[in-house]
């Protein structure tokens, strides 16, 4: 086995096959690549990273794929990290994202990565986040995250990136998806999909009525809605723009250190509730949970034993 | 922690059905693996590029075309290339005894008929990944 701090200089020089370990032993979360990723950390903050979310078949895969190819036009270096959830009974996943982006499979201007969601190990953000590190710390300088709007984890996974896309599609029931999965107000940008279908109007329509009456999170950035076909082409260019607008507001608004900072919020926390669960886990789980069980110990002072506190 | 093995999936050649295949990945993913499925009508290059970003343990191909005594080689080819070669490489699909017996001297670590129990897949799968070792 590779040590992983040997694996640095062929991330670094964007080596795929090194770049493709790292994130395999980063997403795992293995002690053994911890001093690289500490490492790698200070190679890291460059990229731009748009989260995607939207519920299954609103055609984030297509639209990740449209935007790569654009932005790959514009000389970007594109890194995806599309996230499908696990299977709550064998922990297993089949994940299909790659079938809507093969045309970029030959381009060594993008790394496409898959991940599990690994149902309730958790980690999800932190394991995410990480493999975002490894591709921009790589020189992938637009990290785009794809995620189904579904659930807790996904949410803080698209939360944590610069630009949040929510992408709703005509013609998969009546409402507005998003709004039922309770994901609209986390986005910087509307995306409405499959433009070239028909009814995609009124789904613009009822999109842009619901956000007049919702107060945005920032006043001086008011979520534009973006039509798009990727079928067509249609509004990819626009949308490319729109990203880079956002972008610039948040650099010259100064916004973008709020961001940053509740981004490294998070993931300091995620990481922690991570350590903590595994040191339950690996040495501890068989003592406490007797005693506890046994009335010896109330829930909160085996927590307290188990942090040493 | 250990991680689930990755094995990625994909159809090579110009035969369009891919109920086998999904057949396939969902009996490994109910193992508890991790299926990245890729599509009908992959290249040789397309597979080798996939299972290199996504770091995978085995590649399971699957073809029906009759194509298998060029695609078969020409993966293995790519993955010596990329110094990828410690991917595990097993087939599935219609391949006659004789050519099955080449391809595994040439390197296909396993193939499988159409009608092969799960389990069978499945150990075949574990036993390769556990022989190969952590790397
Ligand atoms: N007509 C049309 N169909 C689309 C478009 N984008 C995606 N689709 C289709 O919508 C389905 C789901 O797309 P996919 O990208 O996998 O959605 P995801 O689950 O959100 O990633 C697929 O059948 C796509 O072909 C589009 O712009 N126009
Ligand atoms: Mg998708």
């Amino acid at each position: 086995m590779i040590p992983s701090l040997d694996l640095i200089p062929g991330v670094l020089a964007g080596r795929q096959r090194d770049v493709a370990r790292l994130i395999t032993r980063a997403e795992a979360g293995d002690d053994e690549c911890r001093p690289a990723m500490t490492a790698l950390y200070q190679h890291t903050g460059k990229a731009h990273i748009i989260g995607i979310t939207g519920v299954p078949g609103s055609g984030k895969s297509t639209l990740v794929k449209a935007l790569a190819t654009a932005a790959r036009q514009m000389g970007r270096r594109i890194g995806i990290v599309a996230i499908d959830p696990s299977s709550p009974f064998s922990g297993g996943a089949i994940m299909g994202d790659r079938i809507r982006m093969n045309d970029l499979s030959g381009d060594p201007g993008v790394f496409i990565r898959s991940m599990a969601t690994r149902g309730s190990l958790g980690g999800l953000c932190r394991a995410a986040l990480d493999a975002v590190d490894v591709l921009d710390a790589a020189g992938y300088d637009l990290i785009i995250i794809e995620t189904v709007g579904v659930g807790q984890d996904e949410v803080e996974v698209v939360r944590a990136s610069h630009t949040t896309l929510v992408v709703s599609a005509p013609g998969l029931g009546d409402d507005i998806q998003a709004i039922k999965a309770g994901i609209l107000e986390i986005a910087d940008i509307h995306v409405v999909s499959k433009c070239d279908k028909p009814d995609a109007q009124r789904t613009i329509g009822d999109l842009k009525t619901m956000l007049m009456l919702d107060m945005p999170r920032d006043p001086n950035w008011m979520p534009p809605v973006v039509g798009t076909s990727a079928e067509s082409g249609k509004g990819i260019d626009e949308l490319l723009k729109t990203i880079q607008t956002h972008h610039n507001y948040l650099h010259q608004s100064g916004r973008i250190q709020d961001r940053l900072r509740m981004i490294a919020e998070s993931r300091i926390l995620k990481t922690a509730e991570e350590l903590v669960r595994r040191r339950f886990v690996r040495h501890q789980a068989g003592h406490f949970i007797a005693q506890v069980a046994q009335r010896q110990l109330s829930p909160y002072q085996a927590a307290q034993q188990l942090l040493g506190e | 922690m250990s991680s689930p093995i990755r094995v990625l999936i994909a159809k090579v050649g110009l035969d369009g059905h891919d109920r086998g295949v999904k057949v396939v990945a969902r009996i490994l993913r109910d193992a508890g693996m991790d299926v990245i499925y890729t599509g009908l009508h992959r290249s040789s290059e397309d597979v080798v590029n996939a299972a290199i970003q996504e770091d995978v343990d085995v590649i399971g191909v699957s073809m029906l075309s009759g194509a298998h005594m060029t695609h078969f080689p020409r993966i293995l080819n790519l993955l010596k290339e990329k110094d990828a070669a410690d991917i595990i490489v097993i087939g599935g699909g219609v391949i006659p005894d004789a050519d099955a017996a080449t391809l595994k001297n040439m390197g296909v670590a396993d193939l499988f008929l159409q009608d092969t129990p799960p389990d069978t897949i499945v150990n075949s799968v574990r036993t390769l990944v556990e022989a190969r070792g952590k790397r």
